[in-house]
């Protein structure tokens, strides 16, 4: 009788059906041809020949296969505990997908823990993410964002200068490498026409800037270049937040007048929404007017305006500088001393310019929170770890009923994918949220923060830290499923010695990764605490206790000479020192860090100017009291008084470092130095005193030299200046409260057009500073803490997993006469061994690390030993704490208990 | 030669009726058909069984192994309701058929 089975076998084989399936249809087909056999044989035919007939059903084998192969394709495989993946993908993922949610649901405790801390840790670098995202990495939002480039002045003693009105128009029209440039400068705004004049930021720009930049208006029109003629310059147009802001979104806006410094624009247009301009805070747009501008021909003019240019295709950086440059050389030829400073121009890539500040605190901010995930994770795998050696007799069984190794790693991983999508799910969530608070932390805005949000690119980054995240947390639990034996495992009742230490192995190197990665960010945030420490510690010339400062602009139209604006001083001034509570109060150009800056180049008398020559140093124009308000000290000489006016010899106050600096014996009175700061040329003017130094450009600025003149000898040309922003600032006895209000009163006494803004403190002008270290520092820190009880519930883990497998071997120890002190070290020591090796390795990451912050650093090297000495201690004492309570567990045990138990 | 349609359903619905009283297997199957058709229709392994198998996966019938004694098991297929209510409407449409047929052809089926 011919092997039925065998014959069938060979021509099925093709089908490549499952085992169990095949098996079934050969018996089932071998049991037809069988009876057939038989039958033919039954009724006399030779077996031979039986034989052949039988098979000869067989013939049509084709037919039979191709049959087979459509109706068994459709079937449902049927699962068979580890059997080989290939082929029926699908089928197991279901089945570990199913599993997966099972064994989730079992535990629910670690489920949550897993969720929350991936939730979180991907939330948080989602959110950081999307800052980056849209800060550094989205495209500028112009057309061909490369061609433009940002126009700066090099000068000897400044890198990037804004320059003078010729200047520009000189770029403009001798360029033979740049298709547009276009010029800028933010200028201070009085908006009439509600109830009380505002004081609104606003942006005067050259009227091709939106051409150049390729941004077209979302209603109305941007502003186009035939706008910067005379006749056509009461044009303006708003930003899109101003436009909802201040008039509520009103779409007859357009067409409308609005009156600015007293004269009436025409609103000719709505920019895009989160439209950054180049300057910030600024609310509208109005044409630059070269035309009209008296600036127009000065060439000693003060230096105030910024450009950006769009090269011609083709042209690169670098022969656009040489080309305007070039220009440059040439104006120093035809003009001499007006132009000894200035040596050529720079071009900078407008993307460097916008975001270049920020770039290594974004970067620094994101590796943090990457970290914080890397700990999470390590946390995870840990605690997966130890729940995988609970399932190690599940994972035994499994494979000794034929799981391959692969199949039990991808069923592991789909548990911790499932979590890790879960929680990278919940994390976007977070995100969306998150980074609105992460902007409200922000007290200064970053740039381009209008078009932070989400995008397809932040998912992917939230997907791909997901998919991570389930991998790190993951891998280490499934290889060692996949290591899983069957010899002991299933007799021993699940405690197999040699898997346990290798587990343990894992388990440790873990949280030494833990340790050491948390180790990094505690030095991270210490050095960043360290440096806001010593700015804080710094002096800032003046006193901010008890005082507020308010900004005022007048209408230019009443306010055209010193005359006026020195009038208008003294009666404010006599009116406000007649209120209550009010201890000093004076005015002043341009607060200390407030943001801006106003310098002058100065000589001294009798010295011709050569570009060394020439210094320059911040200048400020001041009443007299301002000194009193401020307390700032009067170190030598008098302070100004009402002597210092219009008919008497020009004075000048000058700071300790400038004095110390050119009159090192003490002999600044009386000096003679010309200043330049009007726009005919150098006047002299004589020191008549010296006053404390003043940190007006930050806390951390460099000391300057400080060149203060009073508003009483104000030069004509800085009138204009004075009447467009100053500052008044109050010392009062008491606290603030109410003196807003006074003030208000009595400067509509004096001039009910004058407008006030930005009504602060001192110490809130100090603070904001200081806020981006702050709030560099602030979110560091919340890092590092959760970083560091990541680290700490890491060693609780460990410590209490080792009691947990160590007490039948206490319960022996104490029982032998071990006294309990000597169960706790012991245990402890266990632990802190693996915090050790952490902080060792986190001591060499971190010493080849925080050179990447340097920039943010002040006062500390990136070394700093106190700084490792106090982390290290920190840690280390974190996890003796977190340590020591399973270990007084251990010390505690009952040796009856513990023995009984084995 | 019936058209392979045809043949397919004729076909189906000989099984059906042939498990329509109680379970068989595939060999009893194939030799019930010969003989009651008189070895006009004739089906082989390559033929019976993938209907078998199309049959069962449809749920019109359901098969069985079944172990008697002193023999190897077989695998008995039976009707399942759902195969007894398809079993109907095809005799319907199969007596349908004949009777049109008659009228147009005078052939006599029965």
């Amino acid at each position: 009788m011919p092997e039925w089975k065998e014959e069938l076998r060979k021509r099925l084989a093709s089908l490549k059906l499952p085992p169990t399936r095949e098996a079934e249809i050969l018996e089932e087909l071998a049991q037809h041809l069988e009876d057939r056999y038989e039958e033919l044989v039954g009724s006399g035919v030779p077996e031979e020949e039986a034989a052949r007939a039988a098979l000869s059903e067989l013939s049509d084998s084709d037919l039979l296969v191709g049959e087979l192969r459509r109706i068994e394709r459709q079937c449902p495989e049927v699962l068979i505990p580890g059997r080989r993946a290939s082929g029926n993908m699908l089928a197991n993922l279901r089945q570990d997908i199913c599993y997966g949610i099972r064994m989730l649901l079992k535990k629910p405790g670690f489920t949550l823990i897993a969720f929350f801390t991936l939730a979180l840790s991907i939330g948080a670098n989602t959110a950081i993410f999307s800052v980056v995202n849209s800060v550094l990495l989205r495209q500028l939002p112009f057309k061909n964002p490369d061609q433009v480039v940002w126009v700066w002045s090099s000068r000897t003693d400044r890198e990037n200068a804004p320059f003078t009105l010729p200047d520009f128009l000189d770029y403009r029209d001798q360029n033979q490498t740049l298709e547009h440039i276009a010029a800028f400068s933010n200028i201070g705004l009085s908006l009439s026409g509600n109830e009380r004049t505002e004081r609104i930021q606003g942006l005067r720009a050259s009227a091709n800037l939106f051409q150049l930049l390729g941004v077209d208006a979302s209603a109305g029109r941007t502003l186009v270049a035939e706008d910067d003629a005379p006749a056509r310059r009461h044009v303006v147009v708003l930003s899109y937040e101003c436009w909802q802001r201040r008039f509520g979104g009103d779409p007859r806006m357009v067409g409308r007048a609005l009156t600015l410094n007293g004269e009436s624009y025409a609103v000719v247009g709505v920019l895009p929404m989160r439209y950054a301009l180049p300057v910030r805070d600024a609310e509208l747009v109005i044409p630059l007017a070269p035309d009209v501008d008296p600036l127009r021909n000065v060439r000693t003019s003060v230096n105030f305006l910024r450009a950006v240019a769009r090269l011609k295709p083709g042209v690169t950086r670098q022969q656009a500088e040489a080309d305007l440059t070039a220009i440059v050389k040439r104006e120093r030829q035809e003009y001499g001393d007006v132009y000894l400073k200035k040596t050529g121009v720079r071009l900078k890539p407008v993307y460097e310019e916008m975001v270049g500040g920020v770039r290594t605190a974004l970067w620094v901010l994101l590796g943090a929170v990457g970290l914080v995930l890397l700990i999470g994770c390590s946390n995870l795998a840990a605690l997966s770890l130890a729940r995988a050696s609970t399932r190690h007799r599940e994972m035994a069984i499994r494979k000794a009923l034929g799981a391959t190794s692969a199949r039990l790693v991808a069923q592991m991983l789909t548990e911790s994918l499932m979590l890790a999508l879960l929680g990278g799910g919940a994390g976007l969530l977070l995100a969306t949220w998150g980074v609105r608070f992460l902007l409200a932390l922000s007290p200064t805005r970053l740039p381009r923060e209008q078009e932070i949000g989400i995008d397809l690119r932040v998912f992917t980054f939230a997907a791909t830290a997901s998919v991570l995240a389930a991998v790190i947390c993951g891998i280490l639990p499934a290889l060692q499923a996949a290591r899983a034996e069957m010899k002991g495992e299933l007799s021993s009742g699940g405690r197999g010695a040699g898997e346990g230490s290798r587990r343990n192995r894992s388990r440790n190197l873990l949280v030494v990764a833990e340790v050491a990665l948390s180790f990094l960010l505690l030095i991270g945030a210490g050095l960043l605490i360290q440096s806001f420490r010593r700015v804080q510690a710094i002096e800032p010339g003046f006193d901010p206790t008890n005082t507020l400062a308010i900004q005022l602009s007048l209408p230019k139209a009443r306010y055209q000479d010193r005359a006026a604006v020195a009038l208008f001083c003294d009666k404010l001034l006599s009116r406000l020192q007649a209120l209550p509570g009010v201890e000093a109060v004076g005015a002043v150009s341009l607060l200390p860090m407030s943001s801006g800056i106003r310098s002058v180049d100065f000589s001294f008398a009798g010295q011709s100017l050569a570009p060394g020559d020439a210094h320059t140093s911040q200048y400020r124009i001041a009443t007299p009291d301002y000194f009193r308000a401020m307390k700032i000290p009067q170190l030598q000489g008098r302070p100004f008084d009402g002597h210092d006016n219009a008919g008497s010899v020009s004075v000048v106050l000058i700071n300790e470092t400038m004095a110390r600096r050119f009159w090192p014996n003490g002999d600044a009175m009386g000096a003679h130095i010309n200043i330049d700061d009007n726009n005919t040329g150098p006047r002299p003017v004589e020191i008549v005193g010296v006053v404390g130094d003043v940190k007006h450009l930050g806390l951390e600025s460099a000391p300057t030299f400080d060149i203060y003149t009073p508003i009483a000898q104000t030069h004509e040309d800085q009138v204009g200046l004075t009447t467009n922003s100053h500052y008044w600032v109050a010392r009062l006895t008491t606290n603030s409260q109410g003196f807003e209000a006074d003030f208000r009163r009595e400067l509509q006494e004096v001039d009910s057009d004058a407008a006030t803004s930005n009504i602060r403190t001192l110490d809130d002008y100090i603070s904001d500073s200081v806020a981006p270290r702050r709030f560099n520092l602030r979110v560091l820190t919340i890092f590092a803490i959760a970083a560091l009880l990541l680290a700490a519930t890491g060693v609780y883990g460990i410590v209490s997993y080792t009691v947990t497998q160590r007490i039948p071997e206490i319960g022996i120890r104490l029982a032998l006469g071990a006294g309990r002190t000597r169960v706790f070290r012991l245990i402890l020591g266990q632990g802190l061994k693996v915090v050790f090796a952490g902080v060792v390795l986190g001591l060499v990451g971190a010493l080849a690390l925080t050179r990447l912050i340097r920039s943010l650093l002040f006062g500390v090297t990136p070394s700093d030993p106190l700084t490792f000495a106090i982390v290290s201690s920190l840690l280390i004492l974190v996890a003796l704490i977190a340590g020591s309570v399973p270990a007084r567990r251990a010390a505690k045990v009952d040796p009856l208990v513990a023995l009984r138990n084995e | 030669m019936l058209d392979r349609e045809v043949k397919r359903g004729s076909a189906e619905m000989l099984i059906l009726a042939l498990v329509e009283d109680r379970p068989r297997h595939g060999y009893e199957i194939a030799k019930l058909i010969e003989q009651r058709s008189d070895g006009v229709l004739q089906f082989h392994v390559a033929s019976l069984y993938p209907l078998l198998y199309r049959l069962e996966k449809r749920g019109l019938i359901g098969g069985r192994w079944v172990e008697k004694a002193g023999q190897r098991r077989r695998r008995f297929y039976k009707l399942t309701a759902a195969g007894q209510k398809i079993l109907n409407e095809q005799r319907r449409t199969w007596k349908k058929i004949f009777a049109a047929l008659d009228r147009v052809a005078g052939i006599n089926p029965v």
